[in-house]
């Protein structure tokens, strides 16, 4: 199958999305898409598949005019779109899950459960799959949850097949499985559009690269005429090295120790220092561990073994309420799901970890408390009309910007940023880098949390790599490479 | 939850803010215009006296449907402490003293509503509907399933005042009410306390991670809830001069209805004390009104029930 989007226009209000784009994919192609969050990547995919409508410009489709109605109509004409956040359902069986809204049925409306089971079956089997039927999708790897996503996509006979970021959660062994199943296919005729910020893995796997750029196609060009620099260039709009602000952080005294951190199944013997003024980096594939060590230490998870030591004293987070008594602060990794209060207004989002500093006997001193929000909102440059903005109107950018507020306000001497820049605009990641860098100046240490290698090699002092629950390795920002901390988060070791 | 007055007034913002204001005002408007007796200062104490068991139930409802949670068995706290109240009068105690230990209990069974939410993470309807059962029975053991009077009530100066005297001219329980208003209107409004609540109802996780005792204070709303059910609990036993086991059964939906038309989230983090009044007085002033016109107790449920839905209809809309 061939697809041609030209000239694709769409606008989300004031906001510019997709500003003329042409995007082609010929048959058994795998072309990787790729850019920074908020470039456009995802609202083209939603247009091809027909989840929300361009504004202008047309599609082809082997040459037809084509305008698919949702994404029921775009999966049936053989282009199937497997979401990052994959559309399962977890309490229901890898079967059901399969034929999810286009169950068999008889002429009595009874569901024909064994010709499913027949054809769930032949497919499962032709991708390797080493799971039963009736398995829970919960129960489940997300790398086999993936390939239940992949044998739904060659069930409704797909001949294209969009990934969103199919790896970012898979381990090495399941990615060398999805890669060899990916080129099958291809020899099967099908299409890929895959899109990924993994740049080995486009050198590994693609034919051709497309690159995004605030809304406008930047470049394609085959991936053997291409390298990783000016990709990352194509991406970010300017080279690397002038996207980092120049760090000029004096790293202090050690302020936080962790010894010897263990939790059953998750992570093991964790040991690391951070320094008042420095950024310690902790890179390493998704589900390595990184997320959960951070929560035991500030309280959300408990410890099964292990010592935190603030300035030589000892402390125990049994609740976040404790920890951030001990001056710690965490922008977690999903601001949504446990940053914000999404319908509540900008202001009472900021105070939230703050409200005892302008509280007496109980009420809150309302003078200090606005005063204290207008400062925070000017000193990050919160965007928004006023502080009574409900959060939920504002941008990802803007809206990271009142998680940080917050936890600044709440004076934070150590701070735990996870992914900070996730879902964030290219300009507003500049203004959050900048800011990290004034907090260090002022002798804040942080944690940072990415999966981000540029971001981590431009704005660490020292990188520890997690792998499977443990430090694999421990790095100096300045001599790293992203090579060096690729092998350490995969598993492997650097020959000193 | 205002931190500063937005200057720019916003016509829209304005007509929605006031929504359940006019709803009450046309509703008194229609009542008035069939029977022009509705107006008299006579009535208009009667129904604030009849609202004010309701009100003082509801209050204590919107902090809980604020943090997204119910309290089912406000009816039953009602009962069981009304009764507790009766005998420990009859048994002797000054009927002030019973009357700060019947809140005492109410505010226990609150608090035991409260923990099994909190600590053993029971969604809120099946606690409160467990213990709603719990508390019924514990009423008719009591009581022996009998209604709970005597002397030693009838005679009691301070127990008859709090459901039947007046100051200046006002009668006792609607000067309960705004007592309790202005003191529940300070915590949720202009008291950290209040922040909190909000903060469960938006997002309890982050309100966590906020370092935020969800637990602890989701403890306190639902034992809030059980003590306003039983200040309602002793108004009501001192209006009918006895303790009835079966008092304030469907007390629960009154309450919720009054917070739903006050407009409040069910979902939780959004809504006013002050709506929630005025719910409470759009419910009374369709009582008082039907009753005033003469419509059968057996039609107002219908009516009533229709109002709910018109109200949630119209918020719907609102809010697409």
């Amino acid at each position: 199958m061939e697809i041609a989007m030209q000239r694709i226009n769409k606008s989300f209000g004031n906001n510019n999305v997709l500003k003329g784009v042409d995007f082609r994919l010929a048959p058994g192609e795998i072309h990787a898409l790729m850019g920074e969050n908020g470039a456009g990547k995802s609202t083209l995919m939603n247009i091809l598949t027909g989840i929300i409508s361009s504004d202008s410009g047309q599609i082809e489709v082997d040459g037809q005019k084509t305008q698919f109605k949702n994404a029921l109509v775009a999966e049936q004409a053989g282009i199937s779109f497997i979401h990052q956040e994959m559309n399962n359902y977890g309490e229901m069986t890898v079967l059901e899950n399969m034929f999810i809204n286009r169950e068999l049925t008889n002429r009595l409306g009874l569901l024909k459960t064994p010709v499913m089971r027949t054809q769930a079956k032949q497919y499962l089997d032709y991708l390797g799959a080493e799971f039963g039927l009736d398995t829970l999708i919960k129960d489940l790897s997300v790398g086999n949850q993936q390939l239940v996503e992949i044998a739904k996509s060659l069930m409704t006979n797909a001949q294209v097949i969009i990934m969103d970021e199919p790896t970012s959660a898979l381990t090495e062994n399941e990615i060398q499985k999805l890669f060899k199943i990916v080129k099958e296919l291809q020899q099967q005729g099908v299409g890929f559009i895959y899109i990924s910020h993994r740049m080995e893995e486009i050198f590994a796997l693609c034919d051709t690269i497309t690159v995004m750029r605030d809304g406008i196609s930047v470049m394609t060009t085959s991936v053997d005429e291409t390298n990783v620099n000016q990709i990352v260039k194509a991406m970010v709009g300017r080279e690397l090295t002038e996207f980092y602000p120049t760090r000029t952080n004096q790293i202090g005294d050690i302020y936080l120790q962790a010894r010897g951190l263990s939790r059953r199944g998750v992570f093991n013997d964790v040991n690391f220092d951070v320094r008042s003024g420095e950024i310690v980096a902790f890179a390493g594939l998704m589900g390595a561990g990184r997320t959960e060590i951070m929560r035991a230490i500030f309280g959300l998870d408990h410890l099964d073994r292990g010592k935190i030591i603030i300035r030589d004293q000892l402390i125990e987070n049994h609740s976040p309420a404790a920890a951030i008594k001990h001056g710690i602060g965490f922008v977690t990794e999903n601001r949504k799901d446990e940053g914000l209060m999404l319908d509540a207004t900008i202001a009472d989002n900021i105070d939230l970890a703050s409200l005892a500093s302008f509280t007496k006997y109980g009420v809150i001193d309302q003078h200090t408390d606005r005063v204290f929000v207008d400062k925070l909102i000017k000193r990050l440059t919160i965007k928004a009309q006023s502080a009574l903005d409900i959060v939920n109107s504002l941008s990802g950018g803007n809206q990271q910007k009142v998680v940080l507020a917050k936890w600044i306000g709440a004076g934070s001497q150590v701070l735990i940023l996870d992914e900070p820049t996730r879902g964030v605009d290219v300009g507003a990641k500049r203004e959050i880098y900048d800011l990290m860098n004034e907090l260090t100046n002022r002798g804040v240490a942080i944690i940072m949390i990415s999966s981000d290698l540029p971001e981590v090699l431009g704005m660490s002092d020292r990188i520890n790599v997690v792998y499977e629950g443990q430090i694999t390795g421990t790095l100096v920002t300045k001599d790293a490479t992203q090579e060096a901390i690729m092998t350490l988060a995969t598993g492997g070791r650097i020959n000193e | 939850m205002n931190n500063a007055k937005s200057k720019q007034f916003n016509v829209m913002d304005f007509i929605g803010k006031l929504g359940p204001v006019l709803a009450l005002v046309f509703l008194i408007f229609l009542v008035t215009l069939l029977n022009h007796s509705f107006l008299d200062i006579n009535n208009i104490l009667n129904l604030l006296r009849q609202v004010s068991t309701n009100a003082l139930i509801a209050f204590g409802m919107t902090f809980v449907i604020l943090t997204a949670g119910i309290d089912l068995s406000v009816g039953s706290i009602l009962a069981f402490t009304g009764a507790i109240t009766a005998q420990m009068i009859i048994a002797g105690i000054h009927p002030a003293f019973a009357f700060l230990l019947g809140v005492l209990i109410g505010a226990i069974l609150g608090g035991i509503n409260g923990m099994i939410i909190a600590y053993g993470g029971a969604a809120p309807f099946i606690a409160t509907l467990a213990t709603m059962t719990i508390f019924r029975g514990a009423t008719y053991v009591l009581t022996d399933g009998n209604p709970i009077t005597g002397a030693k009530m009838t005679n009691s100066f301070f127990f008859q005042v709090v459901g039947r005297g007046y100051f200046l001219g006002i009668p006792f329980p609607i000067v309960i009410m705004a007592v309790a208003f202005i003191i529940l209107y300070v915590l949720l409004h202009k008291m950290a306390f209040g922040r909190k609540t909000y903060a469960i109802g938006g997002n309890a996780k982050a309100a966590f991670v906020s370092g935020i005792k969800i637990n602890k204070i989701t403890i306190l709303i639902y034992t809030l809830s059980g003590i306003m059910a039983s200040i309602a609990g002793f108004i009501l036993t001192s209006r009918l001069n006895s303790a009835q086991p079966d008092a304030g059964i469907t007390y629960e939906m009154d309450a919720i209805a009054a917070v739903v038309l006050g407009e409040t989230s069910l979902t939780g983090g959004k809504g006013r004390l002050v709506g929630t009044l005025i719910g409470a007085l759009i419910i009374g002033t369709l009582n008082n009104g039907m009753n005033l016109l003469g419509i059968s107790s057996f039609y107002q449920q219908i009516v009533k029930g229709i109002v709910i839905i018109i109200a949630v209809l119209i918020d719907r809309k609102k809010a697409a």
